[in-house]
């Protein structure tokens, strides 16, 4: 019987995965520790063997936190022999970072981000801009990645990652694609006018009916929501060198544009900059695992 | 004389032709995508209700986020366009002549203003966050899959208070989506996000102070869920016009009458 199937796509659903990136053996090493970063939107787990990245996992925050972490665990040691009973000490961080249940401790995700910031860029950064699933932050740190300053907005989605999801089910366009379609207009359009990302959508859609192409509109949503991005970060000030982490990095049209209106270049990640929350954690834990065994 | 007052808001185009401060017809409309044919639309309905041609109107007064798009055009031609904060002081005193505050909450602004003797004082306003608006209400509707107009009536049978945390109406969508997975019942939740405006209402408006009589006006105002969380909040009475939603068009017809003023 002949059927014709019609599905909805979720533009706004990324895609998740695993890695494991080191051929260490893990057998015969020291420390092996976890950092699990439950952000709202997203949540990570690394797995760290003294303090090197060894495997991790990035998937969705599902309802239940509790669960969301348990997964992402299992699933970062998928494969790698390492058993949740092998983790000498486990971090939990992010906003859901109560909710880690082998977590001996929790640590802000502020702390996290300069830490591991600090560990995928090296020690000259200063100022780290998170942008992820729910929040932005800017935090200023030292050469030890250690927190000086920061600002935060977690009150409005403009200028985060919720706000680019509910604008590629706005325009039809898969997450993934979303900054590349951004750039891929010939001049820059001035930026959608709206703040309020509500606003916003209304604003976009309006332009798209005048006819706009979905190329000139995204540009137009990406321009805004870098000026957004750029107001906070005036307000802590940029110092060089300035890095930015979160899963919004995955965003060209984001970056590029940051980049732009704040005319500095952000440095090249050497792993993936969706992991500092995690990283963060996962070298706490390595560090507080030392202090307890009285090793340091 | 005769005149009338179009108020072009964010989603309701609403027009009231006053003679010799009676009114004659109310007329209100959904603004589609072509704003000065959805105004020209209401405008015909409301001549028709009171018997009138365009030619019997002797001034026309536009208010309202679309208001420069019927200024001097025809087939409504307004005369003079004032803004949302005039139009919606110099209404609430045709109404409450003792006002000394209006507080306007229409689908994508809210104001809070000062009146004395029908001219304002002062104001404030939110223009940027859907959070303050009624579009948080019908947002949060959708997400409730709840009609926008059972609400109200809904949050009423509530007597329990469940905090929202967010403040953003994306992020509220989440969460009330979060509060149903955790068995709350949707009389509780209609009333948390009645807490939730009502809050966010009051902080902006006590910034210019209150002082009575309070007037509630546009169309939030008709949501009866609306009204007591935030008499609680700003720790007073609130005087709701029969009319609340048609307030503002009806200071812009008023003013018509009475440029001066």
């Amino acid at each position: 019987m002949a059927q014709t199937e019609v599905k909805t796509q979720e533009y706004w659903r990324w895609p998740e995965y695993r890695r494991t990136v080191s051929e260490r053996d893990w057998r015969n090493s020291g420390i092996i520790t976890a950092g699990v970063d439950i952000g709202s939107v997203g949540s990570k787990a690394t797995v760290l063997v003294d303090g090197e990245l060894y495997a991790y996992s990035v998937m969705r925050t599902g309802g239940v936190s509790e669960q969301t972490a348990i997964k992402a665990t299992t699933w970062a040691l998928e494969g790698t022999g390492i058993d949740v009973g092998n983790l000498n000490y486990v971090v939990g961080t992010g906003y859901g970072r109560v909710n880690v249940p082998f977590a001996k401790k929790t640590i802000t995700e502020i702390a996290c981000h300069a830490r591991g910031a600090h560990y995928i860029y090296g020690p000259t950064v200063r100022t780290v801009l998170d942008i992820g699933g729910q929040d932005c932050k800017a935090i200023r740190c030292d050469d030890k990645g250690k927190v000086l300053s920061f600002l935060m907005n977690d009150k409005c989605a403009a200028g985060t990652g919720r706000g680019l999801e509910v604008f590629a089910d706005l325009i039809s366009v898969p997450i993934q694609d979303l900054g590349k379609v951004s750039l891929s207009v010939d001049q820059e359009p001035s930026p959608v006018s709206n703040t309020c990302v509500i606003f916003a959508k209304a604003e976009s859609l309006a332009l798209l009916r005048q006819g706009w192409p979905k190329e000139r509109v995204a540009a137009a949503y990406h321009a805004a929501m870098a000026d957004r991005i750029v107001d906070l970060l005036t307000r802590v000030g940029v110092e060089k060198d300035f890095v930015i982490t979160g899963g919004v990095t995955k965003n060209m049209g984001v970056v590029q544009r940051l980049e732009r209106i704040l005319q500095v270049k952000a440095l090249e990640p050497k792993m993936d900059p969706i992991l500092a929350g995690a990283l963060g954690a996962g070298l706490f834990a390595k560090a507080l695992y030392e202090k307890e065994q009285g090793l340091r | 004389m005769i005149t009338a007052g179009v108020d072009v808001g964010a989603k309701f185009a609403k027009v009231v032709i006053l003679k010799d401060r009676q009114v004659l017809a109310r007329a209100k409309a959904l603004v589609g995508f072509d704003v000065l044919k959805s105004a020209s639309d209401v405008f015909e309905t409301a001549l028709k209700d009171a018997g009138l041609s365009r030619s019997d109107i002797q001034r026309v007064v536009a208010t309202g986020m679309g208001r420069n798009a019927i200024l001097q055009k025809p087939p409504i031609s307004a005369d003079e366009a004032v803004s949302e904060v005039v139009a919606g002081a110099a209404g609430a005193y045709q109404v409450v002549p003792t006002v000394k505050t209006v507080i306007d909450v229409g689908a994508e602004e809210g104001r809070g203003i000062k009146v004395e003797g029908g001219k304002v004082k002062d104001f404030v306003i939110n223009e940027r966050c859907a959070a303050g608006a009624g579009t948080f209400v019908e947002a949060m509707a959708r997400a409730l899959e709840v009609k926008v107009e059972d609400m109200g009536p809904l949050s009423l049978k509530s007597a329990n208070s469940i905090p929202m945390n967010a403040q953003c109406c994306v992020f509220a969508e989440s969460e009330v989506v979060s509060l149903i997975h955790s068995k709350i019942s949707k009389e509780d939740i209609a009333k948390a996000i009645h807490d939730a405006i009502a809050g966010r209402i009051s902080s902006m408006v006590l910034r210019i102070g209150v002082e009575k009589d309070v007037v509630l006006i546009g169309g939030c105002a008709l949501n009866p869920g609306f009204v007591p969380p935030l008499e609680k909040e700003l720790h007073t009475s609130i005087t709701v016009p029969q009319f609340p939603e048609f307030v503002s068009a009806l200071g812009a017809a008023a003013r018509a009458a009475n440029p001066s003023r």
